[in-house]
């Protein structure tokens, strides 16, 4: 019997002192772990943009670079809001049903917090090359049917004028929308949305 | 469902875990050979079992080597090899890189732990004659990993490119001056520039963190291996091999695996302990782990006002010192370390452990311990009378010990050394 | 033997404890001690008032960024940038000074070193004693001399606070001794209050230096917790299994 309760006792020490230096050696790797974060730096480098508008006129687009990305930001003009509402169908995804691709304020009609204002992520959707904007309706090389929006060059995926995919291209999802906010009429602050509500 | 029952299912399944598991270990075990390398080297290598305290600072020094290992891997990850760059890049790590002064605290405190265990383990071996036949080469793989400790302490010393990373490697490369001959082209070699530059950082850096940890790494595991083939001694200095049982197990064998990897849990977690207070709360150990002048970036139109290499080097500092001639010193310096290579010849005396040795090796063994710290103190001094004259003396009772040692180890008059281990229960 | 070994590890502890570390004091100028604390946060924040307002006209702490400063000191954003980033900047900036260093070498010599570091470098106590021993001294261009650091190139920046005082020499044997300050002109602040805005100042000096130094102790006591329960466990497991061996 008493050997018994022996190999009871050590058979738990055994355990407790296993279970107990395994979750040493986890929590010693957490700092490691954490170590790899985006550093203060980092963080730094990537704090929000701002860009003012103010000399942006209607249907021209400027770039700024964010996070290492480029941000567009269009002034779309009425025409060419009229345009989007007209091709509406051709599109994978008109109604922006994948939510991870832009923050709540922005599943509208015209993907953007003002209707004539897009601010967007310069990226492709498929494999991240940069798609080019191609304002003109029917060019020679895009065909008859195109009524001005993005084309990616490197697999041909398209783009209407809020960067929603059309049906049938390569590219899965609607260019994606960063978090950004006014901070006054011109003045946009991209990265940041406190206090935008959908 | 009854408790029986229940016991019965449970232990169905853990059957059929444990079957599943003999599966894979003989999978494994047709193509590598892991179930025999375990016996050979974990629960079937006995060793003595009246090992004492000393017998831990080899456990513990692979503990720090793992440390060093994993810590320097990460201080990569955000270090910039750039004279231009370097400092800055340090204190990025320890400000703006998440638990960064975490992993360069370990590394820093870790640097100067790894000579502690280092030091105690190699005056272990000179206390139980851990180098005598057959161990002659195995103390010798051990003084190469010394000797790439050495290197490696004092190429990463450079990295922060700190006042001290800068005029300590000034003073040190230097003293490559010294060899005859070829003197003044093996420094620039070894710079690969006209003064310590950024063409020197980044090639210490290449040999810091990827060509020394690798021989390193190869020669601990000679030294493991090394072992392994001999067997380890024991403070009594007797060879457990020689009394057998009729299973072929040494009577005063235990298993290394459980009743040492219990043994030297223990041990680490004493030495985590350590290791965390000096981390945690005195990293800079008062300017004994961490230089304060080495806070200031490295300028080479200002020496500090005084420069002492890192507690660990300052014994050797101490004897090269000691002679008011460069060349000497630097060779002084060499025989100081080469010197110990010879431990194994020079010893004469047939008696193992300092036991059952005699009071002339007791006394010479003291006086050589007490020279290396003393040593080890005035290479921290500045060098000025008394300290010269004293630095001088000890420098005379640490050769004395070595170059004396075959004299005074012929005439030892040792005591009956035991049949078998005392081991009190 | 046991006490062979007990012995040289204390005559090793006792050689390490007996010497005190070298500071760059010069001359022999016994250095004032200040007790800092940087977990007296209204001490570092007062510091931090002191360093914006007096030191980074010409001085810049280049490793240390405001919004961490700002986090570790209790300061809200809006506190941050109305007391100290009036000169403009961004809270996740780091502390760089707007004079150039061209500039800064032609006035004073030599650029005024960056202070990120000066406390781990040069300890408290000096930094302590070096603010105050400013002396009058119409031989220096600055017309102010210091005790702590013979023909100083900065200037008395403190002066209008602490007021001025001369440095009484007395002839020694090896030349002037140092016997003491004597006041020449008041300034705006009393001894205590001079002193209290130098310690908190030292005090800042000293969190910048390592601003992970409170979250490194805390961190500390938390892993010697759990390396003392991990230790009793393994420390019975060991005497458990132990009891084997006959």
């Amino acid at each position: 019997m008493a050997e018994h309760s022996g190999m009871n006792r050590r058979h738990f020490l055994t355990v407790a002192t296993s279970v107990t230096g395994t979750a040493g050696v986890i929590m010693a790797a957490v700092p490691f772990a954490m170590s790899f974060k985006p550093s203060a730096r980092a963080q730094a480098l990537g704090a929000p943009v701002q860009i003012d508008i103010g000399k942006l006129e209607s249907g021209a687009m400027v770039r700024v670079m964010w996070r290492g990305k480029p941000v567009w930001v269009l002034r779309r003009s009425p025409e060419m809001l009229q345009t989007m509402k007209d091709s509406k169908a051709k599109l994978a995804d008109p109604d922006s049903e994948v939510v991870e691709q832009q923050p709540d304020y922005a599943r509208n009609a015209t993907r953007s917090i003002k209707p004539e204002i897009l601010v967007i992520l310069g990226v492709c959707t498929h494999l991240g090359c940069a798609p080019i904007e191609r304002f003109e309706v029917a060019p020679a090389d895009l065909g008859p049917d195109w009524v001005g929006g993005f084309y990616c060059p490197c697999h041909g995926s398209k783009f209407d004028l809020s960067g929603r995919v059309y049906a049938g291209v390569p590219a899965p999802t609607n260019m994606e929308v960063p978090p950004y906010r006014f901070l006054s009429e011109d003045l946009i602050l991209i990265g940041d949305d406190a206090g935008v509500s959908a | 469902m009854s408790a029986s029952r229940r016991d019965a299912v449970d232990a169905g399944l853990m059957d059929r875990f444990a079957a599943r598991g003999a599966d894979l270990v003989d999978w494994i075990d047709a193509r590598f050979p892991m179930t025999k390398m375990l016996k050979e080297h974990a629960t079937e290598y006995y060793a003595a079992k009246n090992f004492n305290t000393w017998y831990v600072f080899g456990v513990l020094a692979f503990v720090v080597l793992i440390i060093q290992l994993f810590s320097g891997i990460f201080l990569t990850m955000s270090y910039k090899p750039d004279a231009e760059k370097a400092f800055a890049s340090v204190e990025y790590i320890m400000r703006d890189v998440e638990w960064g002064w975490l992993i360069r605290y370990m590394h820093s405190t870790g640097a100067s732990a790894f000579f502690i265990v280092v030091y105690l383990h190699m005056f272990r071996g000179m206390m139980y004659g851990s180098y005598k036949k057959p161990r002659e080469l195995l103390w010798i793989i051990g003084m190469l990993i010394y000797l790439c400790l050495m290197a490696e302490g004092f190429l990463g010393y450079l990295l922060p490119w700190g006042q001290m990373s800068y005029w300590g490697a000034q003073v040190i490369v230097s003293l490559f001056g010294a060899v005859p001959g070829i003197g003044p082209e093996l420094v620039e070699w070894i710079r690969g520039d006209y003064f310590i530059s950024d063409i020197t950082l980044n090639r210490f850096f290449a040999l810091h963190v990827v060509a020394v940890p690798l021989a390193l790494i190869m020669l601990v595991v000679m030294h493991i291996l090394a072992l392994h083939e001999t067997g380890s001694l024991n403070p009594d200095g007797i060879e457990i091999k020689e009394h057998k049982g009729p299973d072929g197990i040494p009577l005063d064998g235990i298993a290394f695996h459980p009743y040492y990897t219990a043994k030297d849990l223990v041990a680490i977690v004493i030495f985590a302990a350590f290791f965390s207070i000096a981390l945690f709360f005195a990293p800079e150990m008062g300017g004994y782990f961490l230089e304060h002048a080495n806070f200031e970036p490295a300028n080479q139109l200002k020496t500090p006002e005084h420069i002492a290499p890192v507690w660990y080097y300052t014994p050797f500092y101490a004897i090269l010192r000691a002679v008011p001639s460069k060349g000497i010193g630097a060779l002084l310096m060499a025989m100081a370390i080469v010197l110990l290579f010879f431990l194994p010849w020079l010893d004469r005396c047939k008696v193992k452990s300092i036991r059952y040795r005699g009071w002339t090796f007791k006394v010479a063994l003291t006086v050589f311990a007490i020279s290396f710290v003393a040593l080890g103190y005035l290479g921290l001094q500045p060098a000025v009378e008394p300290y010269i004259t004293i630095t001088r003396v000890f420098t005379a009772l640490y050769f004395g010990f070595f170059i004396l040692m075959p004299i005074y180890t012929s005439f030892e008059k040792t005591r009956p050394v035991p049949e078998r281990v005392t081991y009190h229960h | 033997m046991r006490s062979g070994i007990a012995g040289s590890v204390l005559a090793l502890m006792m050689a390490f404890g007996s010497v005190a570390p070298v500071w760059g004091a010069g001359d022999g100028i016994a250095l004032e001690h200040v007790l800092t604390d940087v977990s007296n946060i209204p001490s570092l924040q007062r510091g931090a008032r002191n360093f914006v307002n007096y030191c980074m006209g010409c001085h810049s702490a280049q490793y240390v960024r405001y919004n961490r400063l700002a986090k570790d000191l209790q300061i809200s954003d809006e506190q941050l940038i109305a007391s100290l980033m009036f000169t403009g900047g961004k809270p996740h900036d780091t502390m760089q000074v707007a004079m150039p260093a061209a500039d800064a070498e032609r006035w004073f010599g030599a650029p005024p070193p960056d202070l990120s570091l000066i406390a781990r470098s040069r300890g408290a106590d000096y930094l302590y004693t070096f603010l105050r021993s400013f002396y009058v001294d119409d031989s220096r261009p600055t017309g102010f001399n210091n005790l702590v650091l013979e023909s100083a190139a900065m200037p008395n920046v403190l002066w209008q606070l602490q007021g001025t005082q001369r440095a009484v020499f007395a002839e020694g044997d090896h030349g002037a001794v140092f016997e003491g300050f004597e006041p020449v002109t008041a300034g705006s602040m009393s001894a205590e209050e001079f002193d209290q805005f130098v310690s908190d100042l030292v005090n800042f000096l000293g969190y910048i230096g390592e601003p992970a130094q409170l979250q490194r102790r805390q961190v500390g006591i938390w892993v010697l917790i759990f390396l003392l329960v991990f230790g009793l466990l393994s420390w019975a497991l060991k005497r458990e299994i132990w009891r084997d061996i006959k």
